[in-house]
């Protein structure tokens, strides 16, 4: 508490309304250094992912070294670097979905659109992710396509899921 | 709120809900709502209204019923009917079979052995309660150990109790919880933690999940209850972000327990006072680990230390901390309404109490399940999870996750207990139980670990972080058939090196999938090195024989 008291964090980036979510959350915690995580997912909620502006921005507000930042937002998968697409293809790769044949239906993303997991296709209109363990084991394999669980996939089904986002 | 208050709201509470000849519980789990419950829960509440017959039928949400493959599932209660898979079009037929008797084309069979064999501790609230209603779980009695403890108990004898219990860790490594607790207890500071581990990272496993999301009260008490034996003011719920409706719930659950007293100043008229915050974690399975998962919550990248000091002693910010998993906390507050003596009753020898697992993979129903220690694996497997489907047979059990082993058919007849697992060469593990059938091959299962624990390695110290890798190109190498003998030799050199000197228990117990399918499945390796052959048709061979 005592830091923010004696200097001022300083300005957002931009005039960008999303900025002021991620400052709530600072002076929630009154700007500590602890509050680093919870920021950043307050930064990527509002934007999506993170980049070099916005770990600038955390590191002076809370007083941090960018170098701590930039380890901790590459350290944690949750974490983003590069933008989204207009729409995401969660795979889920945990143990039951794997024994279930998730890989398959990675694999058909994969050859079709040529990307690989955390890849965006060039058009930003799809990106691939994986994730380690969606807890939806009991409906293996599973995804979720732009927010929505989706239970039992097979490749015919995935892609099905994302033709209908294709222009 | 005294606890009469509580003993009073409880009263009206059960009163109000039997005022409704019926009650409709949906499940609204995260597995019931990719299959769509949300939908139903909408359309049998507008149904339940359309027939005036909301003043006798109470419709709500409600947690997991465990058999999640068949979702989503909801029940009729008094009757104790399961109905599932329902859809938006049954809900008419639904709300008509109230009076007119079973709807048979849906039922969910309750009596089989899925169901009868469980013995429902910390899960007997799912799906019984609404979890977003703090009342519903003080109707369950709810809250009123915690009552009990802060006005009529003294921390040494809550210690004595959960002592006497016999429960341990259910985090996987099963160290017992009231020596855990003595530790911090005895530690001087002014200052002292309580943290609940919910960072569920082992894939294939979602129990805690299950637990945060369906009964979040039952967690906040267990918590308030060891803070007061430990003496402890602050705690913290450390719970995966990849867990979004857990976190919404224990957020609303946060604020009601605040809100009526059970967190805060004075808690239930007594003059202990205990807060608790969230704190998101950010995908990093060694995060699980606790001296990772404290650097986690202190804004850090979630690396290990090495042990001692425990946290026990020098924990968060360096002062006395208790870490236990989500699972050891919701056992509290039957322990203590129940007693020790009753939860003794359960179990085995050494492993008392119950234990949930989510199982999974090649098996029939698959599902959240909590048994009795001691049930055998074939037990689970083929009653309560109903055999291997489409007639294959069953190649072994995995349990422990990426730091357990697979446990191959012949001994299923074991017992589940945390020495017969470790004895095994695998682990109760967090509770993930995953069924292989013959259409997997042993070797890329362990690959497939494998290549979890590479990527998972935080890269602290050496051996994790390149044992890991070698052992995966290794493993690798055999799957495609380009393998020598020298190279198993290597591996299996490797494999001790790796467990005998890592730093944490993510590098420690990072061999052991590779271990034990070396112990029981050697001949599907033999055949990858020897015959250029995969006995179950998974790897692709690069220089296959031709036979």
């Amino acid at each position: 508490m005592l830091s923010y008291l004696l200097k001022q964090p300083p300005a957002p980036p931009s005039g960008d309304k999303r900025w002021k979510l991620v400052g709530a959350t600072m002076r929630r915690y009154g700007y500590e250094s602890y509050a680093l995580i919870e920021t950043m997912h307050a930064v990527q909620e509002a934007f999506g992912f993170l980049d070099e502006e916005a770990l600038r921005f955390v590191a002076a507000s809370l007083r941090v070294p960018l170098s701590r930042v930039y380890g901790v937002a590459t350290f944690y998968h949750y974490f983003t670097l590069k933008p989204q697409g207009r729409h995401t293809c969660v795979l889920c790769t945990g143990t039951a979905c794997y024994i279930k044949g998730s890989s398959k239906n990675l694999a058909a993303v994969e050859d079709k659109y040529k990307i690989k997991p955390g890849d965006t296709t060039k058009d930003d209109n799809l990106s691939l992710l994986t994730a380690r363990c969606l807890g939806s084991c009991g409906l293996a394999p599973a995804g979720v396509f732009d927010g929505e669980v989706v239970a039992k996939l097979t490749p015919d089904l995935v892609m099905g899921r994302i033709a209908r986002w294709m222009p | 709120m005294t606890p009469e208050e509580l003993n009073k709201l409880a009263a009206t509470t059960r009163k109000h809900q039997q005022q409704f000849a019926h009650q409709i519980n949906v499940c609204v789990g995260t597995g019931c709502q990719s299959s769509g419950s949300a939908a139903v829960l909408e359309a049998l509440t507008g149904e339940v209204k359309k027939t005036g017959a909301q003043s006798s039928c109470l419709v709500r949400g409600s947690g997991c019923r465990g058999m999640c493959a068949s979702g989503p599932l909801l029940s009729v209660d008094p009757e104790g009917v399961l109905y599932g898979p329902v859809t938006v079009e049954d809900a008419p037929d639904l709300v008509r079979s109230l009076s007119e008797g079973k709807l048979t084309r849906l039922v969910c069979e309750s009596d089989s052995p899925f169901f009868t064999r469980q013995c429902r501790v910390v899960l007997e609230n799912a799906g019984r309660i609404d979890p977003e209603r703090i009342q519903d779980y003080i109707a369950m009695e709810g809250y009123s150990a915690l009552a009990r403890v802060v006005t009529e108990m003294s921390p040494g004898e809550v210690l004595e109790e959960i002592t006497r219990s016999g429960l341990r860790g259910r985090g996987g490594a099963g160290y017992p919880t009231g020596l855990k607790w003595s530790t911090v207890a005895k530690a001087r500071s002014e200052q002292k933690y309580v943290i609940c581990n919910g960072d569920e990272g082992d894939p294939g496993a979602f129990m805690d999940r299950s637990v945060m999301e369906d009964d979040p009260h039952r967690i906040i008490e267990g918590m308030a209850i060891a803070a007061y034996a430990v003496g402890a003011k602050q705690g913290y719920i450390y719970v995966r972000a990849e867990y979004p409706l857990a976190i919404k719930r224990l957020k609303n659950a946060l604020a009601q327990a605040k809100r009526d007293g059970f967190l805060g100043d004075g808690i239930c008229g007594s003059s202990f006072s205990f807060t608790v915050d969230l704190r998101l974690g950010a995908g990093a399975f060694v995060c699980g680990e606790e001296t990772a998962l404290i650097a986690s919550v202190e804004g850090r990248r979630g690396m290990p230390r090495p042990r001692p000091p425990y946290p026990a002693v020098a924990g968060l910010w360096g002062k006395p901390t208790l870490i236990n998993n989500v699972e050891t906390f919701g056992n509290i507050q039957s322990i203590i309404r129940k007693g020790a003596d009753w939860f003794a009753t359960i179990g085995t020898e050494r492993s008392k109490g119950t234990k949930v697992f989510a199982l999974t993979g090649r098996v029939a129903n698959s599902g959240l399940i909590e048994v009795p220690m001691g049930i055998t694996l074939r037990e689970i497997v083929y009653e309560i999870g109903g055999g291997i489907p489409e007639g294959r047979r069953c190649k072994g059990v995995q349990t422990g996750g990426p730091s357990g082993g697979c446990i191959p058919e012949a001994l299923l007849d074991r017992p589940v207990d945390y020495e017969s697992l470790a004895e095994l060469g695998s682990i109760m593990g967090s509770g993930g139980m995953i069924v292989i059938d013959e259409t997997s091959c042993m070797v890329d299962v362990a690959k497939y670990f494998m290549e979890f624990c590479m990527t998972e390695s935080c890269g602290k110290c050496v051996p994790c972080r390149t044992g890991t890798s070698q052992m995966h190109d290794l493993l690798h190498k055999i799957t495609e058939g380009e393998a020598s003998l020298d190279d198993l030799d290597l591996l299996q050199e490797l494999c001790e090196v790796v467990r005998n000197t890592s730093l944490c228990g993510l590098g420690q117990s990072a061999p052991n999938p590779v271990l034990s399918t070396l112990r029981y499945f050697k001949d599907e390796y033999m055949a990858h090195i020897v015959d250029k052959q995969c006995p179950a048709g998974v790897c692709q061979m690069r220089h296959a024989v031709e036979v």
